[in-house]
């Protein structure tokens, strides 16, 4: 392993530069991690007494709770502190449909697309939020962002709520039986 | 007359008043069974279970009592674990979220007393990533009940401890298979292991003997020990015991969750009497009994159904679907399943088609890559239903469908083949002449119902 560790003890930041030279995301909130972070951390780790590596899953939602993506500085720090190569993290990264390595919009809308909300409407739901959110078309991973960054809009699988189609989620928040016109009305309530 | 529910499970659920929090658990009763269960020995609450015939409530249907009976603590040097399985991802079903968000200390009670009874003392639920407001409802319940003793160190006196700890996924459907389970839990892909030698029973979670049991199930063991095991067999009917939460979705005037005694009601029943019927009067075309991977069963189809008669005889019956009785053995004999309990209904206005398309799109999705056949073959019938839904189909396409799902089932490491396989080779068999439309189709059809497939 490389003497260029990423995090810095003395003052708990992150190098990313060191690192990647050269490939530090413009968007990435400066990398000093927040008060607390860590410690939140330690304790997930305890969660898992039989092996670290377990722990690799709540970091990553812990990192992304907390900056909204999946950036390379979070694969770096949460491999190191699992005693794990960056590559091991990068491949959950990849692998599960919730982590993300861009930034997604500040209020992000999954609207189910499975077969029992698709026969309520999901599909015509999606689109009248791609509309009323005004985002473009969505990129590879079938997510849309809107131009100021505010909204995103992607079709998600099953969210286990099929007898109230279609359903939606804003943020954490699910949301069953959702017209067009609740529609409207969810959009105020997250302004 | 509908057929009245029987709620067991959700005896509390939706009941004026009733909350999470653990006092009112108290109240009707919480956690006087995980007493009981402490004063009596391990092995006899396994008997109970294996008495009571409990069949597994994630899709297979495999005996809970068998599945513990693998795990044989005397000759085990390591750890005993238990997974509680709350991934709950097959669409269609919504059961299990109603148990995490509205009764969470029964699916606790119900845990701790699996776990006493196979000598568990370090446990998780994992938990989808999406019911982030279930995870954080579970991790305050098991504070309440370590609070009140009732997990932890020395529960209720006894010198029996136990750690249940909350693992969230993140948005994996392969993660609801059990092996998939334990790699995810692991901090790694969620790869299903290849079985044998990775039975979780002997190699599961760490290497060490594992028993993953779904929501319902484990809730189940609770009212097991109530009752007893003799006593909980008498509901339902031989080999398919106990009662069922139903999830019935699509086109229908009432869908929603529903208990059941197993096989106490026809398809029929279900649909017209409990669901108010097809919506807006029309009539039923397709549905498909057990979750999306179910095989669909197609209306007015009539079954030859073979069942034990009380002197052990066999007999044989012909019933249309409507007769199907809601039972294990009787959904597996019509060639399709019980499944997850989750029951889509799809009426006449409906395009098989696009149906198939919606389908073949959320396993093209959910394949974790693994085996050849599934990664390559989910692509490839989510392109071709497509594109037969979009009007773009090519005459042999039907064939090349049922030649592709046909090299699926059977040929890949978890049952993940035959789930994406079998939706595939039901709809084309039984809708031939809708496929055959398409095919010869150069546009899409104009339909005035909700568009199901992706362009």
């Amino acid at each position: 392993m490389s003497t260029n560790r990423v995090v810095d003890p003395a003052t708990q930041t992150v190098s990313p530069e060191k690192v990647y030279p050269g490939a530090v995301d413009p968007h990435h909130p400066a990398a000093a991690l927040p008060k607390g972070f860590e410690a939140q951390a330690d304790e997930i780790i305890t969660h898992y007494p039989v092996s670290k590596r377990s722990a690799s899953l709540p970091l990553l939602h812990l990192w992304q709770e907390t900056f909204g993506y999946i950036s390379p500085e979070g694969i770096e720090w949460i491999s190191h502190k699992l005693g794990l190569q960056p590559i091991n993290i990068l491949e959950l990264v990849t692998f599960y449909p919730m982590f993300r390595q861009h930034p997604a919009g500040k209020i992000q809308i999954r609207v189910c697309r499975t077969l029992s909300c698709a026969l309520g409407g999901g599909y015509e739901l999606c689109e009248h939020f791609r509309e009323k959110c005004q985002v473009g078309e969505p990129d590879t991973h079938g997510l849309a962002i809107s131009p100021d960054g505010k909204y995103s809009v992607e079709f998600v699988e099953c969210l286990a709520a099929c007898g109230t189609a279609p359903v939606i989620m804003i943020n954490d928040d699910f949301y069953e039986d959702v017209t067009h016109q609740r529609a409207n009305e969810l959009l105020l309530k997250y302004k | 007359m509908p057929i009245a529910e029987k709620r067991l499970i959700f005896a509390n659920i939706d009941k004026p008043g009733y909350t999470i929090d653990i006092d009112c658990y108290l109240k009707v009763g919480g956690y006087k069974d995980l007493k009981k269960a402490l004063t009596m020995k391990g092995p006899d609450i396994v008997k109970e279970v294996k008495t009571s015939g409990l069949r597994g409530r994630g899709g297979a249907g495999f005996s809970t009592g068998m599945k513990w009976g693998f795990i044989d603590p005397t000759k085990n040097t390591k750890p005993v674990y238990l997974i509680c399985n709350a991934d709950e991802s097959e669409p269609g079903t919504f059961k299990d979220k109603q148990i995490i968000y509205k009764d969470p200390h029964q699916l606790l009670e119900g845990m701790a007393i699996a776990c006493y009874a196979n000598n568990v003392h370090l446990a998780y639920i994992y938990i989808r990533g999406e019911f982030t407001l279930g995870a954080k409802i579970l991790e305050k319940a098991i504070e309440e009940a370590k609070a009140k003793n009732y997990l932890g160190k020395g529960i209720a006196g006894t010198a029996y401890d136990l750690e249940i700890y909350i693992h969230r996924g993140a948005g994996a459907y392969i993660c609801g298979e059990e092996t998939g389970l334990i790699e995810s839990l692991e901090g790694k892909r969620a790869y299903p292991r290849i079985k044998p030698p990775y039975f979780p029973a002997v190699l599961g979670l760490y290497m060490s003997p594992t028993i993953v049991n779904n929501v319902e199930t484990l809730c189940n063991i609770k009212h097991i020990v109530a009752m007893g095991g003799a006593e909980y067999a008498k509901i339902g009917k031989p080999n398919n015991t106990g009662t069922r939460l139903l999830c019935v979705s699509g086109d229908v005037e009432k869908p929603g969750y529903y208990e059941f005694e197993v096989g106490a009601l026809t398809i029929g029943e279900l649909l017209n009497d409990v669901c108010g019927g097809i919506k807006g009067g029309r009539k039923l075309k397709a549905l498909i009994p057990g979750g999306s991977s179910a095989k669909v069963l197609k209306a007015g189809e009539r079954y030859k159904i073979k069942s034990k008669k009380p002197d052990g005889s066999m007999e044989e019956k012909e019933i249309g679907l409507m007769d199907i009785p809601l039972d294990f053995d009787t959904l597996a004999a019509a060639g399709s399943m019980a499944g997850s309990g989750g029951i889509i209904v799809m009426d006449e206005t409906r395009d098989m088609v696009e149906c198939l398309a919606n389908i073949a799109t959320f396993y093209a999705h959910e394949s974790c890559g693994q085996c050849t056949p599934c990664r390559e073959g989910s692509l490839w019938m989510k392109k071709i239903t497509s594109r037969l839904a979009n009007g773009k189909g090519h005459p042999d396409d039907i064939g090349l469908l049922k030649n592709v799902a046909d090299n699926i089932a059977g040929k890949t490491i978890c049952a993940f083949g035959e789930a994406c396989a079998w939706p595939v080779q039901s709809f084309v068999t039984k809708f031939k002449d809708e496929f055959e439309n398409h095919a010869l189709a150069t546009k899409p059809k104009s339909t005035t119902t909700n568009k199901l497939a992706p362009v």
